[in-house]
């Protein structure tokens, strides 16, 4: 027998499958096909201080092995999230929930955070800072080390629960920011955010996407995810969660062995409802065939080689 | 929704660039007239989205046209070949709102859901007119076919060559009824919202990333609040439509 439970900042998952925000809704959709307490956990749709309709349709392109999005982070905001859909949740969903968090301020990040901090189905709390800060020019305060740390510092002031900094791939120097996150106190770091792309129709001479530009995932962006895996959990001593193009069991052990605890799927959900069951399914004999007893045995392994 | 492999028992061209597809599989699925199916190919990374034109215990025929690669690369699809699909997704048309005199709207692509809504339609024992506006007499398909169901049929083409010249505006606009189903492009709905005197059903098309209401891709604002035109479209209500 192989042994698939993985232990991120000090709550065991059964394995380490975590659909990812945005691609998983608030878990519903899924419940109807099969029993989503199979995960380890998931990543709750980005949930924002105020509700957001989010951008203009069309929102979606495809690419060769991906796709971009650009919805806008569509979301009933934090008060709805909490009074309708956690309670809904709570009826297909017995685990800890990792609860996604979006803010275009400091203190939005804060208020968004303490409030879900204190719903008992919470286990995490995964702060995505790809967004534009409104008060420093709109540039994403994952891009700066200084505004990361920032927000990590705000979130962790008025949180009890672990706190995971999602970062985006859209720099120079993921590792700097990685590191400005975890000396600001995050207990975790997730990544690889949505790479910035645009698509243009040929037929309309026009960008696809209403907001012209979107983020790009899919398999195709893998081997970026991978590599920054590798080179931030090198240089920071907290659990890194790993994503970025994942459909199989073998992507989800490629990713430990770059350093990864647990990994999260994302635009394979949307593809195919079942990717994050079948990925659960396969994993045991994926780890039989690679002679894994033990997933925490492989984990950035290949910083050795 | 349910997620299988359909095996393919007709692909055959209906004009220059639209095609009929009958499939065989599971379509317990399947509860209203107006509903998709989304289908994976393969080197495509997303689904293509496709109406349901009719069904069965048994069997699924669809209709598209070709638009793009992905759609250009179904018609290579033979007799025989298996396609992941995801079977029975959106809301569909609510016939339970119309009593009385239905007509049906179709404009191009937008014909085929039209046939099984006409289907239930008359099995219900209701009066249905329906109305198939295309380009021109070349493109022109399920006129013979919605007839054999037994509805009044009319055809515009906007170039003349056949039936009523103009578009399905210019027919709708001396028929009696008491509410309407329709599906087409947007600038035929706003034609049809101009001038349609009673409550009716539009079905409407966008983007998709997961079509089965995941991703947030396809949403639109109603009187009713945000909806996603995949999950709880693609049929709106005249009333809750913002325009």
């Amino acid at each position: 027998m192989v042994n698939t439970k993985v232990n991120l900042c000090g709550i065991e998952l059964d394995n380490p499958v975590i659909p990812a925000s945005g691609t998983f809704g608030f878990g519903y959709e899924f419940a109807e096909l099969y029993d989503i307490n199979c995960l380890g956990t998931f990543s709750f749709k980005g949930t924002t201080k105020d509700p957001r309709f989010g951008n203009p349709t069309p929102r979606i392109a495809e690419c060769e092995r991906g796709m971009i999005n650009a919805v806008g982070l569509q979301n009933p905001g934090v008060e709805k999230v909490i009074s309708e859909e956690l309670p809904k949740l709570a009826k297909c969903f017995s685990k800890p929930v990792m609860a996604n968090v979006s803010g275009f301020a400091i203190e939005d990040y804060a208020y968004t955070c303490e409030k879900l901090d204190k719903e008992e189905q919470v286990g995490w709390l995964e702060v995505n800072v790809s967004c534009p800060n409104v008060h420093g020019g709109g540039m994403s305060f994952g891009t700066s080390p200084e505004a990361a740390a920032e927000v990590t510092k705000a979130v962790k002031a008025v949180t009890t629960k672990p706190v995971i900094i999602k970062l985006s791939p859209n720099v120079t120097d993921i590792v700097s920011i990685a590191k400005a996150c975890e000396e600001a106190g995050a207990d975790g770091i997730s990544l690889i955010n949505t790479l910035l792309g645009m698509r243009i129709d040929l037929k309309t001479k026009k960008p696809v996407i209403a907001n012209k530009m979107g983020g790009f995932s899919g398999p195709a962006i893998k081997p970026v995810g991978i590599r920054m895996v590798y080179q931030v959990s090198q240089a920071v001593n907290i659990p890194v969660i790993g994503m970025g193009g994942v459909e199989t069991a073998e992507d989800v052990i490629e990713y430990i062995m770059a350093g990864a605890t647990a990994v999260e799927v994302g635009a394979a959900n949307l593809v195919d409802p079942y990717a994050s069951f079948e990925i659960i399914k396969n994993l045991p004999d994926v780890m039989l065939k690679y002679g894994i007893k033990n997933l925490n045995d492989i984990k950035g392994c290949a910083h050795n080689g | 929704m349910n997620q299988a492999f359909y095996n393919i028992i007709c692909n055959k061209p209906l004009t220059k660039d639209v095609y009929e597809m009958k499939l065989e599989g599971d379509t317990s699925h399947i509860t209203a007239p107006g509903q998709f199916i989304n289908i994976k190919l393969d080197g495509f990374y997303l689904r293509r989205p496709i109406s349901i034109c009719d069904y069965d215990d048994k069997t699924i025929t669809i209709i598209y046209k070709v638009v793009g690669h992905g759609t250009a690369d179904m018609t290579t699809l033979g007799e025989g070949e298996k396609i992941d699909v995801l079977c029975g997704l959106g809301n569909g048309f609510d016939t339970s709102k119309c009593n009385g005199k239905a007509v049906l709207i179709g404009g191009g692509v937008g014909v085929p859901p039209m046939y099984n809504l006409c289907k239930k339609l008359l099995a219900e024992g209701k009066d249905v007119t329906v109305i198939l506006g295309f380009n021109n007499k070349d493109e022109i398909f399920y006129e013979d076919e919605f007839k054999a169901l037994g509805a009044k049929v009319f055809v515009s083409t906007v170039d003349g060559s056949y039936g009523t010249k103009g578009f399905v505006t210019d027919v709708l606009k001396d028929l009696e009824y008491d509410y309407f189903f329709t599906c087409g492009p947007m600038p035929m709905f706003k034609a049809i919202e101009k001038i349609a005197e009673t409550s009716g059903q539009y079905s409407f098309e966008e983007r998709m990333g997961c079509g089965f209401g995941a991703c947030m891709g396809c949403s639109c604002k109603t009187k009713y609040g945000n909806k996603r035109i995949c999950r709880d479209g693609p049929v709106l209500e005249r009333e809750e439509i913002i325009w």
